[in-house]
């Protein structure tokens, strides 16, 4: 396909500003990405962390805050709700890695719009701009929690936070559907059209399909967002009742009548369910390519994983409505949403059942990206088990909006999720940055934040079988609540450790950066196209040359080959499959 | 390394599972009629996903022991796959999932798609920034209007859901804070809210239900055993969402009606 080459090649900029701002290298932005991503990951952390603390010691004065009352502890969790789910576990994954690997895997010199991209990233940013700047502002950051259901979130006098916070709040994850748009416009475009020769659709990567397939998720998700928020903001600041009916708070009767609340839900999830399969599935995808590689095996049921990932996709539409069994949503449809989500479990399964697959009979290496992408096995497994639970309406009457759910998706669209993209790290920071991170420091980072993750999040589903009732600013007020203080220490204790390991994260992704030693062009012995090229890659990608596609993406071990790995560029008379 | 990973992983796998069944952090005793069904579907739920949650943790530990890359390894086995095998667990695992979920149906359907029988005890539940109003409707078992311009929360009681006392049927209503209930009958309640929607949770009677502005939402339950129960609302509803506690007495029938009686001669 020599035509789009020339169409969208891009003579490499000179002059700091348009290499490394402004740039419209897609590896340059995927760069800006993992930052921007890894920037808010430590802000949602932070929070966090004065959450745990808050719910421990409700009393004590804290570094930078001071003593945090209710509406601010409310704060606090709607904003790390917020910020994880929008600008870590949406932009990491499919912004960085994917922008940065999605174009190389196919053997594109570039995305298919790269002005749209540069876009894309700098709208992003202003929305992370817009989103941090709420803390700052009269009345503080908005309380409603990250699903910010109305009519709290649609009255400002509901409660503090609610005034210019919450418009920011929701300008913010307006600016960032736009944003989530155009990237996914691209993504799509970009895997139709700028495949190289022979790259056919069933020899792509399954990274490469598992960022296709979040994007056309992200195109029909964030539209339904944007409307949600814009009507939201017109119910704020023009009068309107699309959300609110006749409410009376603290006495005042609010000008509003006729309005659904429910309907504000309905619309939020159904873009916050398609949502978590945007954060979960480019960690399936890096998982499977990770598992294959590191066992020296071809990964088991290529073309069932690709059909179970176009079935979480279609599936991942139709499942909203289990967010809201009791919502006083028709107890009708209850029974239809349940099904659709016990549905959308046998994919997943299939994945988990090919996963150990690939790796059983393997030649498995435990280099760190490996060992993330086992963790993400385990912890995709431990998250996705309680779901079962949850999708049955009449176990959800006890564990709807109770920390097994907080346990639950915390496992699995967030440390599942957070875990593939260590392992997408430790895996590609190779090419990114043309050496290789720390082993040694990989392993105990990965050691301990397995454990440390586990700590946390599975005794919450000890709270919620019990009643553990989440965003409780404090457990004073209900006497049973009180006996489960023990469990809240010990989480508290378990965060504060795993929180203090992510500083050897950092510390060997900066020091390797500068110091970690040269890496090779292919280190990991690797098979798909980012490994045929230089490390880093030229601008163009492939130095000029436009690489030709003879072989499926994850050729291992096979036999009668003269390495135990056949490339996807190597001569077609290279026996594979 | 490989040793390690498998030691790691099946410890926590094992640990995170002896919590589970020693129950040292269980449902709290169920004391209404529901309980009974949604207990045993809770459990047989918990030891099928159990099953299969050792199972895959275990032999994911194992594999990543027993494979580990040695001198002396085999080839590996060179297989893109086994449909067949893609099939088998496809079939299993949707036999599980859906057979799990179709079990639960009746129950659901007798809660929530049939109207409360004959002869329930009505209350009406009233929830606001940040307490619980219940509303009885007195021996006429009619409510009396309520008016959005007449609710004054300051003031409490009817006040505070806005009874209008000019309407007869409001004569007879009693409006508390404390919700009375006689055991073995059967609740009808509708639930409403005034401003953000909140949430009535009594995890002993296993009850759960939004209660949402602009619906008036009828629900039904029959607590089984006297006692005092906690309510926790379990929607965000604003900063003193962690204090609309509330507290539901079940009580005999005889000592309803003497609670009842005694709040209406109150009212006179």
């Amino acid at each position: 396909m020599a035509t789009p080459v020339a169409i969208h090649a891009h003579a490499a900029p000179q002059g700091f500003i348009r290499k490394y701002i402004f740039s419209l290298d897609h590896k340059v932005i995927g760069i800006q990405y993992f930052f921007l991503a890894l920037t808010a990951v430590w802000v949602g952390m932070f929070l966090s962390l004065l959450m745990r603390l808050h719910l421990v010691w409700p009393n004590a004065a804290l570094p930078l805050v001071g003593e945090i009352k209710p509406e601010t502890y409310l704060s606090l969790l709607t904003m790390h709700g917020t910020i994880m789910v929008f600008f870590v576990l949406t932009t990491a994954p499919q912004g960085g890695f994917g922008n940065y690997f999605l174009p190389i895997q196919i053997g594109a010199p570039d995305m298919a719009f790269p002005v749209l991209n540069m876009l894309s990233f700098w709208t992003t940013f202003v929305a992370f701009v817009t989103i941090i700047a709420a803390f700052f502002v009269t009345g503080g950051a908005p309380l409603h929690g990250w699903t910010g259901y109305a009519p709290l979130s649609a009255l400002p006098s509901a409660g503090p936070g609610e005034q210019l916070g919450a418009d920011l709040w929701i300008t913010s994850i307006a600016i960032f559907c736009v944003a989530s748009l155009m990237g996914a416009l691209n993504f799509i475009t970009t895997t139709l059209d700028l495949r190289a020769k022979g790259m056919t659709l069933m020899r792509m990567p399954l990274t490469v399909w598992s960022w296709f397939i979040t994007a056309i998720l992200g195109l029909l998700a964030f539209g339904v967002l944007l409307s949600a928020g814009i009507l939201l903001l017109m119910d704020r600041n023009l009068g309107t009742s699309f959300y609110v009916p006749l409410v009376v708070v603290n006495g005042q009767i609010m000008g509003h009548k006729g309005g659904s609340p429910l309907l504000w839900q309905h619309l939020f999830w159904f873009f916050g369910h398609p949502e978590v399969y945007i954060a979960i599935l480019p960690g399936m995808g890096v998982a499977s390519q990770i598992l294959s590689t590191f066992s020296r095996k071809p990964i088991f049921g290529y073309k069932a994983m690709v059909y179970a990932m176009l079935a979480i996709g279609f599936f991942g539409f139709m499942v909203w409505g289990h967010h809201m069994f009791m919502s006083g949503m028709s107890p009708y449809s209850a029974f239809a949403f349940s099904i659709l989500t016990m549905c959308i479990g046998v994919p997943s399964a299939i994945k988990t059942f090919n996963w150990l697959g690939t790796m059983w009979k393997g030649h498995i290496r435990f280099q760190t990206p490996m060992l993330y992408a086992i963790g993400f096995v385990s912890l995709f497994v431990s998250g996705g088990l309680s779901g079962p639970f949850l999708a049955q309406p009449v176990l959800d009457i006890q564990l709807h909006d109770t920390y097994f759910v907080v346990g639950h998706f915390h496992l699995i669209m967030g440390v599942a999720a957070i875990f593939g993209m260590f392992a997408a790290t430790y895996y590609w920071f190779p090419k990114m940055f043309g050496r290789m991170m720390n082993e040694t420091w990989g392993r105990v980072h990965f050691f301990i934040t397995l454990a440390g993750t586990y700590a946390i999040f599975m005794p919450m589903h000890y709270l919620g079988i019990a009643g553990g009732t989440r965003r409780y600013s404090q457990y004073t007020e209900v006497a049973y609540l009180q006996k489960l203080m023990p469990i809240h220490q010990f989480m508290t204790y378990a965060a504060i450790i795993t929180m203090a390991a992510q500083f050897i994260f950092v510390i060997n992704l900066f020091w390797s950066m500068f110091k970690g030693p040269k890496a090779s062009d292919n280190p990991w012995e690797a098979t798909t196209l980012e490994w045929t090229t230089t490390t880093p890659p030229p601008h163009d990608n492939f130095g000029g040359r436009t690489p030709v596609v003879n072989h499926g993406p994850y050729e291992y071990g096979v036999p009668g080959a003269p390495r135990d790995y056949v490339m996807q560029t190597d001569p077609a008379t290279t026996p594979a499959h | 390394m490989g040793l390690a990973l498998m030691a790691v992983i099946w410890v926590i796998t094992l640990a995170s599972t002896y919590f589970f069944v020693a129950k040292t952090w269980w449902l709290p005793a169920g004391a209404a009629e529901a309980a009974h069904f949604i207990d045993g579907q809770f459990a047989l739920t918990f030891v099928l996903m159990g099953i299969v949650f050792l199972a895959a943790q275990l032999s994911l530990g194992y594999i990543v022991w027993r494979y580990q890359q040695k001198p002396s390894s085999p080839p590996v086995l060179y297989s893109h796959g086994n449909t067949k095998l893609e099939i088998i667990w496809t079939v299993l695992t949707t036999i599980l999932f859906i057979g799990l979920n179709l079990m639960g149906g009746p129950v659901w359907a007798s809660q929530r798609w049939d109207p409360a029988g004959a002869g329930a005890v009505q209350v009406e539940v009233t929830g606001m920034q940040f307490a619980w109003y219940f509303r009885y409707p007195g021996p006429d078992g009619k409510y009396g209007a309520t008016s959005p311009k007449l609710m004054d929360p300051s003031a409490g009681g009817e006040a505070a859901v806005g009874l209008n006392t000019s309407d007869p049927a409001s004569k007879d209503d009693v409006v508390t804070g404390t919700m009375y209930l006689p055991v073995d009958r059967e609740v009808d309640i509708s639930l409403r809210a005034v401003d953000v929607i909140h949430s009535f949770f009594v995890p002993s009677l296993r009850f759960k239900q939004d209660a949402v502005p602009g619906l008036n939402i009828h629900m039904h339950f029959k607590p089984t055993a006297i006692g005092e129960y906690e309510i926790a609302c379990a929607e965000l509803c604003g900063l003193g969402h962690y204090k609309m506690h509330g507290m539901v007495h079940v009580v005999s029938q005889e000592d309803f009606d003497k609670w009842l009686a005694a709040r209406e001669a109150e009212k006179q």
